[in-house]
Order: structure tokens, then sequence, then C-alpha cells
């Protein structure tokens, strides 16, 4: 790895307002500026998109910016750009262009659109602070921010189906979040503030020294509160019932947003809190392994059980997201770099299925497996995004899931914990066992007689088979997944960011 | 400069009877013109005190024990500050409509009791401090029964409290004069000894402040005042009255009482505290009213404040540099932070609380419905107003929280920490609670077309919140103003 | 026992007597006459204090004074509220809730003297 350099600058914190202030902004925008707001929105995309990538090739060779303000005596917030940071939030900010793009979309006409881009760029706001976050007050601030600011999204709705999955979702996340404050104080208390450093930070190397029963119980309160946002079972109860906010909230929810400030934090703790060889000594990784590894078979059984198309992606989402803990939670470079990259590639992967999935639901009206017969036939770029996106999570190559899979395997290998090939091979069944039945259906079943979609479609032969902006940033999506699988072995590419990052975490 | 401090009484006294003989229909904007002037005076004290510390005065030149002296610190600059930033908003709201104030008497009591609040800050005089109490009182009282007859019996009630608090202070007072032979606070605690005399007289003041301060369990008559009153009165009362009281009770302990102070009394306090804290949340949570959801979160915040005397007792007697101080030190910031963060948040609560119960006619929760779409700004100010008294980040009251978590993990007081992280929980609980009723529920229409606002009164709240949010991001210049009067280390 | 001694105890006897029936007595005027008791106790240990030095502490006296003036206009603003309360055409409420019924002016018994006008903003 290159020499750090570290530079004080206010670009982290430029990073943030590119979304803060067109989010404050479209607060007091009327119903009906459609135009400004949407210009906004992306103006306020496209800005961020430029600073991620042109902080891409200074960040890998070795460049630290720092932003630092003093909160209270011994509180900072620090904004960090290490590589770790970059991946995330260059995750975030590309997801959350297509995103707008798709919401803008999805949204025409519907009610309270200022209330939905004002809180959703607020939602990216905390997103980016999350992955920016140089130190764990930060990073809970943000994280609890993200919490507080999702949930006007989950209820946009407002009928009683999203109020109460609002309430399970707030109940559940603001629990968590109290649980991570107190393991934040608690840790604090200790040792002092404690930075995000590559290995680990020192204070709390001693802390495991001279009293590891401590810092074993610290470790277990902040993997506590950050499981509910990483839906690691028992705790996972709250992403399925979340799933009744509209299709773009449901892909923020589940690729980018929340889930993945959760698995986020859980890198952030073992890697650059404890440090992984610490953690490992202690002893409290492979309980996590474990759990994380229950989770990933638990997840696909019952997604196995949906014949809703958004809960069968629910369901997988919390089988997905433990591939990323299993990862990072085993002590190979191998396998930490199959969980980072998983981080990313998940995200692609299922943020294309819930737009087609928000496609389909929203053209034809569909929202169970079992009516999707033949759709492929009407819609083939959204079942074809669908079809790739699916067979990715599956693991076939050169998606960038088969990626993944590999890299976890051979850390699992490389651990010393082969019952991890156990888990992935399962897995891989049973996705297929929940995936391929939706694209045999999609592609090869006739359309039922009589099914609501069909006239329409015979007498409207459109040109396009969905609105552009919906249709768009699905196929998009489908293929950055299939983008980042091909090229893989490029410089800049997902995996090489974090092979970087797991490298450093290994000395 | 210190001729400003008896014109912050005076003023608003002056303005009060002023007010009073004017017509009603020039009071509103003159009133607030009058508060911005307060406002100003107080800006330019807080600018005085945070370069030049202390300020004294005394009046006509008469030096204690027969003259009244007037003492503010950074400690009563910041409570002045408080009540200037609370009541100017609340003002402005208040001209929005009639329905909020009940009667015209409003303008000129409400200076009255701003007279009474500054009064309570500026006086270094432990019985100037009882009829400054007995003005605000007094004021407070009238203010509620504004909000008509279904008011009266809890203002009659609230009058009982209040007089007999302040019998209670007023009899601890008599037995410090007893033994000190003064009324001046700082003179009374170079000579206070401690024993039964001294620990009767401090157990008298706390009952007594507690009492005015609404600590459970002699919380009883503050939801039905603080409900009753009108809703430009209730941001006042539970964000600054109540306050006036807890303030002298905190000055009084440690700059009178200081090291004297007996071990079990605050240990006491804050058990009472806790146990205000889950029963304030529990019973906010069982509300069908808007105005007793937020005054039952009134008497749930109460209770962080008393934990202060728990976490500073044991740092009373430790020396400087200590792990003991660093708690003290901690601690006296947090609740500080959090008084401001509660006085903030509790007016803008209550102030939209008042704007839905105006436009709906009712404040019956079951009767808000559709508000998020109608009154977007005003539903926010309620959830975010709830965001800040839950203590969750980015919000002032964070900060105060963060500060009482590590005053309690460093100073291994463990006992608080159910409180401090559980009562967070149940505040967003009362909150979200009122944010659901506020979305549209097919089959339940809202009752009639509902009445138009002004919109300056939405804007007020939203604008406490704001500040409340905003503030969190400055809370290090707040502590770092509050540092200098931590009661421990002025002690022997 | 001295003088001292005896009017001490009456004085705490007359405040925890007064006291106890301020806030258990039913009948309003009733709780009225128990606070100017309670009061009266409390003036009592005043003057007292200020009897133990020699002349007598005429600081204390001052106070004392003051405090009746407060007194008596507490006293005089509780029977007002009360006469309001339990004058006939707004009738006695019986019930003494810990949150009062509705808050809405426009459902509630009108009050001229109270309630100014109704119907929206300026």
């Amino acid at each position: 790895m290159n020499e750090t350099m570290t530079q004080t600058s206010w670009i982290p914190v430029a990073i943030l307002f590119t979304s803060l202030l067109p989010g404050l902004v479209i607060f007091g925008l009327r119903e009906r500026q459609i135009r400004l707001r949407t210009w906004l929105n992306m103006a306020g995309a496209i800005t961020k998109v430029g600073f991620v990538i042109a902080l891409i090739p200074p960040v890998t060779s070795g460049l630290r910016l720092e932003y630092r303000y003093d909160l209270l005596p011994g509180v900072q917030l620090l904004l960090i750009t290490d590589p770790m940071a970059l991946l995330f939030v260059g995750l975030s900010t590309l997801l959350w262009l297509l995103t707008t793009i798709y919401a803008i979309g999805y949204l025409e006409d519907s009610p309270n659109r200022s209330r939905f881009f004002g809180f959703f760029s607020l939602c990216v706001t905390a997103t980016a602070g999350i992955a920016l976050s140089g130190n764990l007050i930060t990073f809970l601030l943000f994280f609890e921010t993200l919490t507080l600011v999702t949930y006007p999204l989950v209820a946009h709705r407002g009928t009683a189906e999203a109020l109460r999955g609002a309430r399970t979702y707030l109940a559940y996340t603001v629990t968590g979040g109290i649980v991570l404050l107190g393991g934040v104080a608690w840790l604090t208390a200790m040792v002092g503030p404690v930075e995000f450093r590559a290995r680990g930070a020192d204070e709390v190397a001693a802390l495991a020294t001279t009293n590891p029963t401590t810092a074993v119980a610290i470790f277990a309160t902040l993997i506590a509160g950050l499981a509910v946002k990483a839906a690691l079972v028992p705790v996972h109860g709250w992403l399925p019932i979340a799933m009744v906010a509209p299709a773009p909230v449901s892909a923020l929810l589940h690729a980018v947003a929340v889930v993945k400030a959760g698995v986020f934090g859980i890198i952030r703790v073992i890697h650059d809190v404890y440090g992984v060889e610490i953690a490992a000594n202690l002893g409290v990784l492979t309980p996590l392994a474990v759990l994380a590894g229950i989770t990933i078979v638990y997840g696909s059984l019952r997604a196995l059980m949906q014949d809703e198309l958004k809960s069968r992606l629910a369901y997988s989402t919390v089988s997905q997201l433990s591939y990323i803990t299993v990862g990072v939670s085993l002590f190979a470079v191998t396998a930490t770099t199959g969980g980072i990259v998983h981080l990313v590639h998940q995200g692609l992967m299922k943020v294309s299925l819930f737009f087609c999935a928000g496609l389909f639901a929203e053209v034809l009206g569909l929202t169970r497996v079992s009516q999707l017969a033949g759709v492929g036939r009407r819609m083939p770029v959204s079942s074809a995004s669908f079809t790739v996106a699916a067979l990715g999570m599956i693991g076939i190559p050169p998606v960038a899931g088969f990626v993944s899979k590999w890299y976890l395997g051979l850390g699992g290998l490389e651990a010393g914990a082969p019952w991890v090939l156990a888990v992935l091979a399962a897995s891989t069944l049973l996705n297929a066992a929940y995936f391929l039945p939706v694209i045999y259906v999609l592609w090869f079943k006739d359309p039922e007689e009589g099914a609501p979609w069909q006239g329409a479609a015979s007498h409207l032969r459109r040109r396009v088979e969905a609105p552009l902006p919906l249709l768009v940033p699905a196929a998009a999506t489908a293929c950055l997944a299939l983008v980042a699988g091909l090229g893989a072995g490029w410089a800049y590419s997902p995996l090489s960011l974090a092979e970087l990052v797991a490298a450093g975490s290994y000395s | 400069m210190g001729v400003l401090l008896p014109m912050l009484v005076l003023g608003p006294l002056g303005g009060a009877v002023l007010l009073a003989l004017l017509p009603a229909r020039i009071r509103p904007w003159l009133t607030v013109g009058l508060a911005a002037a307060l406002g100003a005076a107080v800006v330019v004290l807080v600018g005085v005190v945070a370069v030049g510390g202390v300020v004294h005065y005394q009046v006509a030149g008469w030096a204690p024990p027969l003259g009244i002296e007037l003492l503010v610190d950074p400690f009563s600059a910041a409570m002045l500050a408080m009540t200037a930033g609370v009541s100017l908003p609340v003002l402005i709201y208040a001209t929005g409509t009639e329905l909020v104030r009940g009667h015209e008497a409003f303008w000129p009591l409400v200076m009255m009791l701003w007279s009474g609040l500054n009064a309570v800050y500026v006086t270094a005089d432990l019985f100037n401090a009882y009829v400054a109490l007995e003005l605000m009182g007094l004021s407070a009282v009238a203010l509620v029964i504004l909000g008509g007859s279904s008011a009266w019996r809890a203002g009659l009630r609230y009058l009982f409290i209040a007089v007999l608090g302040s019998l209670l202070y007023l009899l601890g007072v008599a037995l410090i004069y007893g033994q000190t032979g003064t009324l001046d606070m700082v003179g009374a605690g170079e000579v206070l000894t401690s024993g039964t005399y001294a620990f009767t007289a401090l157990v008298m003041i706390t009952a007594g402040m507690a009492l005015k301060t609404a600590l459970f369990p002699m919380h009883t008559w503050l939801p039905a005042a603080h409900a009753a009153a009108p809703s430009a009165v209730s941001p006042l009362l539970s964000a600054l009255v109540i306050k006036a009281s807890l303030y002298l009770l905190i000055r009084i302990w440690f700059t009178v009482f200081g090291g004297a102070a007996p071990t079990g009394l605050p240990t006491a306090l804050g058990v009472l505290g806790c146990a205000a804290v889950v029963w304030g949340n529990v019973v906010a949570l069982r509300q069908d009213r808007l105005k007793a959801v937020v005054s039952y979160s009134t008497v749930a915040q109460v209770g962080y404040f008393f934990l202060l005397f728990a976490y500073l007792a044991p740092a009373l007697d430790a020396p400087a540099g200590s792990t003991q101080e660093q708690v003290a030190l901690a601690a006296w910031t947090g609740v500080l932070v959090l008084v401001f963060s509660h006085a903030l948040a509790k007016a803008a609560m209550f102030m939209a609380a008042g704007v839905l119960a105006i436009a709906h006619r009712s404040d019956n929760l079951n009767d808000q419905v559709g508000a998020v779409n109608r009154m977007p700004g005003t539903v926010l100010a309620f959830a975010a107003a709830g965001v800040v008294l839950a203590g969750l980040p980015p919000t002032m009251g964070f900060m105060g929280k963060w500060q009482l978590l590590q005053a309690s993990m460093v100073g291994g007081q463990w006992w608080w920490l159910a409180v401090l992280l559980g009562g967070g929980l149940l505040t967003l609980g009362y909150t979200a609670r009122v944010v659901r009723a506020t979305f549209d529920r097919p089959g339940h229409a809202g009752r009639d077309q509902p009445r138009v606002v002004p919109v300056r009164m939405p804007a007020m709240s939203l604008m406490l919140t704001v500040t409340a949010v905003v503030l969190g991001f400055l809370t290090l210049p707040v502590a770092q103003f509050l540092e200098p009067v931590l009661p421990a280390g002025a002690l022997p | 026992m001295t003088h001292g001694d005896v009017f001490g105890l009456l004085a705490a006897g007359l405040v925890v007597l007064a006291v106890v029936r301020l806030l258990t007595a039913g009948d309003l005027v009733r709780r009225v006459i128990a606070l100017n008791i309670a009061s009266g106790g409390v003036l009592m240990v005043l003057v007292l204090v200020a009897a133990h030095s020699e002349p007598p502490d005429s600081v204390l006296h001052a106070l004392a004074l003051t405090g009746i003036v407060i007194t008596v206009s507490v006293t005089g603003l509780a029977l007002v509220l009360i006469r309001r309360i339990e004058s006939p055409e707004h009738g006695e409420q019986p019930h003494d809730n810990e949150v009062p019924p509705d808050a809405d002016h426009d459902d509630g018994p009108h009050d001229e003297h109270i309630q100014g006008a109704h119907g929206g903003g300026p």
C-alpha cells in the first residue's frame, strides 16, 4: 500500500452539502414546481458523482482528506476519505443518481413529492455522512439521522399498512440505535474518543489486552446495535415489513442506505476500531460469522416461501447482507475482500431487482411471482435486467455476484472455516430455487388467458415497454452489475478497491 | 454595564404597566417591540459576561446586607438569554390569533412574567428571590386562567402549589438567615456550617422548589395547568417558568450549601428524577389530547434535570483534576444543555400543538387527521421537537445526553443509564404516535374545514425547533461559556 | 423550655397542620384559609429568628411585612377565582381531573370576560 498522506479539506463537507442543500430547498418548493425540483435533484446528484470520481485516483494512491469540527470537549465531528469510505460513498452516490431518476418517473403525478424528495435527499446525505465518518461518534450521529429521515419515506403513502410498516421500522432501528449509542458511549468512557484506523485503534488494542472481558462486552453491544440495520437474525423482522414503501425507497433501503449502513458499521467496528487480528484473538468473530451463516440460510429459506415478489426480494436481502458480514468476520484477507466487494455488488444487483419489481407493479400491476407468466414478451428489457441481476445473485459468472462468492469461498478455506463453503453451497442452491422459477415464469411460461394487462398491450403497441425514467435505471444497474463482474480486474473496479481496503486491514 | 441588570427587571415591569393602560389594539406589536429591545439588552449582557466575567450592580448604591445586590454570571446570563430567546418567538406567535392568548390581558401579564423571571436570574439575594418567585408565580397563574372557565380550577390549584412552594422556600431562607445573619447568597454560603439546622433549611427549600418545578411525585398540578392554559401561555410555562425554580434550587444547593449538602438527599433527587422520566413518558404515551401529551413530556424531562444533583454531589469534595471533577463538568454542561434544548423544543412543541388545535378546533389526537398533508411544517416542527427531546442526534438534546452518558460511565454511576437510554425511546414513542395521528385515514374524515392559521405561527414553532437542531453543532461554545461557573469548582 | 422553643414548636405545628389541610381539603375556601395559616406559621418563624438577636433584627421584620403583603394579594386572587368557579352560571365542576376537559373554546361554555372573539386569524 502506498504511503498515506493526510490533508485537511472541505471536500468531505462539500460532498454532504451536495445533497443536503437541494433537500432543504426542495422542502420549501410548491408541489407543482416540478422542473425546479428535478433540476435541483439532478444537479446535486451529478455534482456528487463528480466529486467522487475526482477523488478515486488520489485516494487509491494514498491521499486521505480530513475535516474536523469540535462538537463538545472530546467529541469531534470527523469526516475522512479513506478507500473504504470512498467505496461506500461511491456506491451510494451512483445509486442515488439512478434512484432519483427512477423516483421522478415513479412518483409522477402523485401527491407530496416535495416532502418525498426532501427526505430522500436528507437520507442520501446521512448515508454519505456514514460513509465518510472518521470516528464512532460521527458514525453514530449520521446513523441515527438516517433512521429518522427514512421514517417519512417508509410512511410516505400514509396507508394503514405503510404506517404500520413505518412504526415497526422505527421501533426496531431506534432501539438498535440506542443500543449502539450505549456501546459507543461505553467505549468512549473506557478509552476516550476512538477514530477509525486501518488495523484498529491503539487505545482499543490496549483495552483488549488489559481488560478483554470489557472489550468483548463492548464489541457485543456495538454489533448488537448495528445488527438491526444489518438485518441479522433474530432482529431482521423490520426489513420485510418496511417494503410497503414506494419502490424507489425499497430500493434505497434494501440496497444502499439503511441496510448497508448497518453492515458498513460492522466492517468499521471489526476492521477499523478493533482491528481484525485483535477481534479474532478476542474470539468474537466466529460467533458473528456463525450467526451470519444462519441468517444466510434462514433468509434464503424464507424467500423461497414468498409469492409476493417484493417479499421474496426482501428476504433475499436478509440473506445476501449476511454474505458481507460473514466475509468481514473471517480472519482471511480474501474473505474480507469478498465481503467488502459484495457491499457494492449486492447493491447494484438488488437495486436492479427492486427497480424491475417496481416496473412490473407500475406498468402491469403485477406484484406476485405467479402473475408474471409471459411478461418477458411484453417487457423484454425489464425482464432481461431482472434476469441478469437474479443470475448474479445466484452467483453465475460473469455477473458480479460470482466474484463475491468466489472470494468468499476461497476466504472461508483460507480462514480455516470450511463450513462457510457449505453455507455458500446451500445458499446458492436456495438462491437458484427462488430466482430461477421467476426467470422461468417470465420467459418461458405462456401468459394466462385474460390476464388484465394483455388486452391493453395488444391494442396499444407502445414503442417502449415502460416510461424511460423507470426503464433506464433498471437496465443501467443490471449492466453495471455485469460490468463489475467482467471488469473486476480493472484498476478502479470495486474489486480492486475492496482488495486495497482489505490489504490495509492486515499487516 | 451593571445598570442593565435592574433594567432587565424594571423594563418589562414598566412595559406591563404601560401595556395595561394602552388600548388592546396596539398591544400586540408594541409587546413584540419591547421584547425585541429586551432581547437586544440580553445579547449585550451575554457579550459582556463572555468577555469580562461576572457583572455586579448594587441598587441605589447600597451594599449588602441592607442593599439589594444584583449579579449576573454565565449561568444566569444563559438563563436570561434562554428566556428572551423563547419569549420573543412566542410573542410573535401570539399575535397570530386571539385564540392562542385568550384575552388581551395576555400582553401586560407576559411582560410581568418576564420581569419576574429576569428578577430570579439577576438577584444575588435570598429574599429578593422569594419576591421574584411570587411575581413570576402570580403572573403565571393569571396567564393560565386566561384559558377560559375550563382553566380556572387548574389555575387555582397552580396558585396553591406555587404559593406553598414559595412558603417552604421562605421558611428555609429564614433558617439560613438565623444561622448566617445575611441574605446574600455568596455571603451566607461562606458562613453556613452543616448540621441539623442547615439540613432542615435545605430540605425545606428543596421541597419547595421541587414542588414548583413539578418533580415527580409533586407533578400532578403541572399537566392540568399547562394543558388548560391558552396555547401561547403553555410554551412559556413549560419552557421557562419551571426553569426559574430549578435555577434557584441549583444556585442555593451549590452556592449557599456547597459541601454542606448531606449525602442521601442528592441520590433521592436522582431517584425521583428517574421515576419522573419513566412515569411522565409512560403517561404521555397514553394521552388522547395533544397538549396533555406535551405536558406529561415536561414532567418526564424535569426528571433529567434533577439527575444533576446526584452527579455533582460526589464531586463536591473531589480534588481538582480528578475523575470526579471531570464527571461533574460533564454533568454540569450536560444538564444545562438539556435545560436549554428542552426550552426550545418544548416551546416549539406546544406552539405546534396549539396551531393544530386551533386549525382543527380540537386538540384531540383523533381530530388531527390529514394534518401532515395540509400543514406539513407544523407536523415537522412537532416531530423534530420530539427528536430533540428524545436526545437523538444530530440535535442539542443529544449533546446534553451524551455528556450525561459520559458522566455516568466515567463516574461509575451505571444505574442512571437505563433511564438515559430508555427515556429517549419512550419520548420518540409518543412523538411518533402524534405524527401517526396526523396522517390521512380512509373512512375517517377530519371534522370540518380546518381554520386558516397565520403562517407566522407555525413558522415560529419551526424556527425554535431548527434552532435546537442547529445549536447541536454549536454546543461547544455554550459549554465553554458555562464551564467557569461549575458550582463544584466554586466551592471552598 | 424557653419562650423561643415554645414559639418555634407552635410555628412548626401551624405550618404542618395547615399544609396537610391545604393538600387534603376539598372545599376551596378552606384551602385558602389553610394557605393563610401556613403563611402565618412561616412568618412566625421569621419573627422568632429576628428575636434571637438583641435588639430584634429589623431586616427580618421587613421581610415578614413583605410576606404579609404577598399573602394578602395571593388570597385576593384566590378568592376572586373561587367566586368565578363556584358562581351559579358556570356551575360546580365536581371532577378534578389531571387534565381538564376539552380546551377548545368553541365548544365550551362562553364567558364574556375571558373569551374574546372567535373565528380565525386577523
